[in-house]
């Protein structure tokens, strides 16, 4: 069993390897003329008004709170699913009223208006 | 009677522990071996995507695609890496340096770690965790830093409207594929995709749950970002999204991460629900399993490449709809009603099972089906309702009551 996790910690350290070889290698071979002309952040044409890293709307916090409701929710599912085979009826049915926990929790989301994207 | 390359793998184990090298370090060097052979596997198939990606995107749109370089312009992604190494590299003023040249590492190295754990032969997986399914969550979770990188490192208005409609579209998809992940966890009894392929006997998952299926294609195609579901890089509205500012082998670097990423999902479903490397004669010669294996992840491939090139874009708004108010409560729905009918039918004949399995996929389909199409008219009457219309003041227009 360690030796499943030992490959993918080596897949791990070794994966980003590859792509990193293919930036340096144009550094070898690619021409390297910068200006500040060309170093402009393109935006059609015009010259670019104001930051760029500004204050973005709540709508994405709400979502990414609803997101992580229902991922951690999956997360407890998952050695329920796995086990299944060995569990009885009731602590099937338990699981069930778990979901329907949450099914509440999405239908209370929904009515409060927090997954409208305005 | 094994595969050639486990084959392999077992004669240069005990050739290097006569050498008297001490066990770890075996083991080791064998892990940095496999770990080299399928990243360069998957990295050849990679440049091998783009040639298939053009000549079918050509044959959808009535062309010929690339034709001149080599047989059936085989040669031609190979030209194409090369004029994307010798181009030159530009930073943009004010990005981000750090993140802007991590972001490109990390939206490749995340699609190539998904593969450590896909089996692609009986005996041919990199790492057969018994938390397979949720290393590919957690991981394919992974790949959406690296646009979310991208597109705020970049200091480009464009690019950071399309990482925040990632940031939105994302983080929305990964529930419902979740869900939908737990229904072959539960018909297998287990999390690794390796005890998931072997449990597909006699029937595969699809069979059983091809609601689930369905939903963990569509939703795979959304994390994908790929059409429909293009938002963060819509050419049409916001150039190119999060890539706008990278050039040369970077852009290259995003352009073949989503490739593979498309060819993992295929990979992916087809582990879950097709049977992986199931096929007839698998267990006489083990190593026709990477050709069955692969045959499947390629035909869900050009599906999802089939899905791209015939829908049009999806407005945000719709798109979060769907998802919230539609998938995720159907995947609840699916997961309950699997869960119990499991319960229920385990003990009866093995027919009765896969039937009842199948007739309970088919009415949730048929139901929902149902609901769309009142929810559908209901729409329409609404929308046929005479609005207001804009005229000219004192005209008779203006002043009837519509």
């Amino acid at each position: 069993m360690a030796n499943e996790w030992l490959f993918i910690g080596v897949f791990l350290v070794l994966a980003p390897i590859f792509p990193i070889l293919a930036i340096l290698i144009p550094r070898l071979i690619a021409p390297r003329k910068p200006n500040p002309l060309k170093n402009q952040t393109y935006e059609c044409g015009i010259e670019t008004v104001g930051d760029t890293w500004i204050q973005f709307r709540v709508q994405y916090y709400i979502f990414a709170l609803v997101f992580l409701i229902f991922d951690v929710e999956a997360v407890f599912l998952f050695p329920w699913a796995a086990a299944l085979k060995q569990l009885p009826l009731f602590a099937v049915l338990e699981g069930v009223l778990f979901i329907m926990i949450l099914v509440v929790g999405l239908v209370y989301a929904w009515r409060k208006g927090a997954l409208e994207w305005v | 009677m094994g595969d050639p390359i486990t084959m392999i793998a077992r004669w240069l184990e005990s050739q290097l522990l006569g050498l008297g090298l001490s066990p770890v370090l075996v083991t080791l060097i064998l892990a940095v071996l496999g770990v080299i052979l399928i990243a360069s596997f998957v990295l050849v198939m990679d440049i091998f995507l783009v040639w298939v990606e053009r000549k079918v995107v050509a044959r959808f749109q009535d062309r010929l695609g690339p034709n001149r370089l080599g047989p059936f312009g085989l040669i031609q992604p190979i030209a194409d890496v090369i004029k994307l190494l010798i181009k030159e590299d530009i930073t943009p003023a004010g990005a981000d340096k750090f993140v802007y040249n991590l972001a490109p590492i990390i939206a490749l190295a995340t699609v190539l770690l998904l593969w450590a754990v896909i089996p692609l032969a009986p005996d041919l997986v990199g790492s057969d965790i018994n938390v397979g399914v949720l290393y590919i969550v957690a991981i394919g979770a992974l790949a959406t830093l690296g646009v979310i990188m991208a597109g705020w490192a970049s200091n480009n208005k464009y690019a950071l409207l399309g990482a925040f409609r990632t940031v939105a579209q994302m983080v929305s998809y990964e529930v419902p594929m979740v869900i939908a992940l737990l229904v072959p966890v539960l018909l297998a009894g287990s999390m690794g995709l390796n005890a998931i392929v072997e449990a597909q006997t006699p029937v595969w998952f699809v069979v059983v749950a091809p609601v689930a299926a369905l939903l963990v294609l569509l939703t795979g195609i959304a994390e994908l970002g790929r059409a429909p579901f293009d938002l963060s890089e819509a050419e049409s509205e916001i150039v190119a999204g999060f890539h706008i500012e990278y050039t040369g082998m970077k852009f290259g670097l995003f352009y073949a991460g989503e490739l593979l990423h498309a060819l993992t999902i295929g990979a992916l479903v087809s582990t879950l629900f097709l049977g992986g490397w199931r096929g007839p004669g698998v267990e006489a010669i083990p190593i026709l399993g990477v050709g069955y294996f692969l045959i499947k992840a390629f035909f869900l491939y050009w599906v999802i490449m089939w899905v791209k090139y015939s829908m049009p874009r999806i407005r945000i708004d719709h798109m979060l709809n769907f998802n919230w108010k539609f998938l995720t409560p159907l995947s609840l729905v699916l997961l309950m009603v699997t869960a119990i009918l499991d319960k229920l039918l385990e003990n009866g004949p093995y027919w009765v099972y896969v039937t009842g399995m199948l007739l309970a996929n088919l009415v949730i389909i048929w139901a929902v089906l149902q609901l769309l199409r009142s929810r559908a008219r209901v729409e329409r009457v609404r929308v046929a309702e005479p609005r207001p219309v804009a005229a000219p003041p004192g005209s008779p227009a203006s002043t009837t009551t519509l």
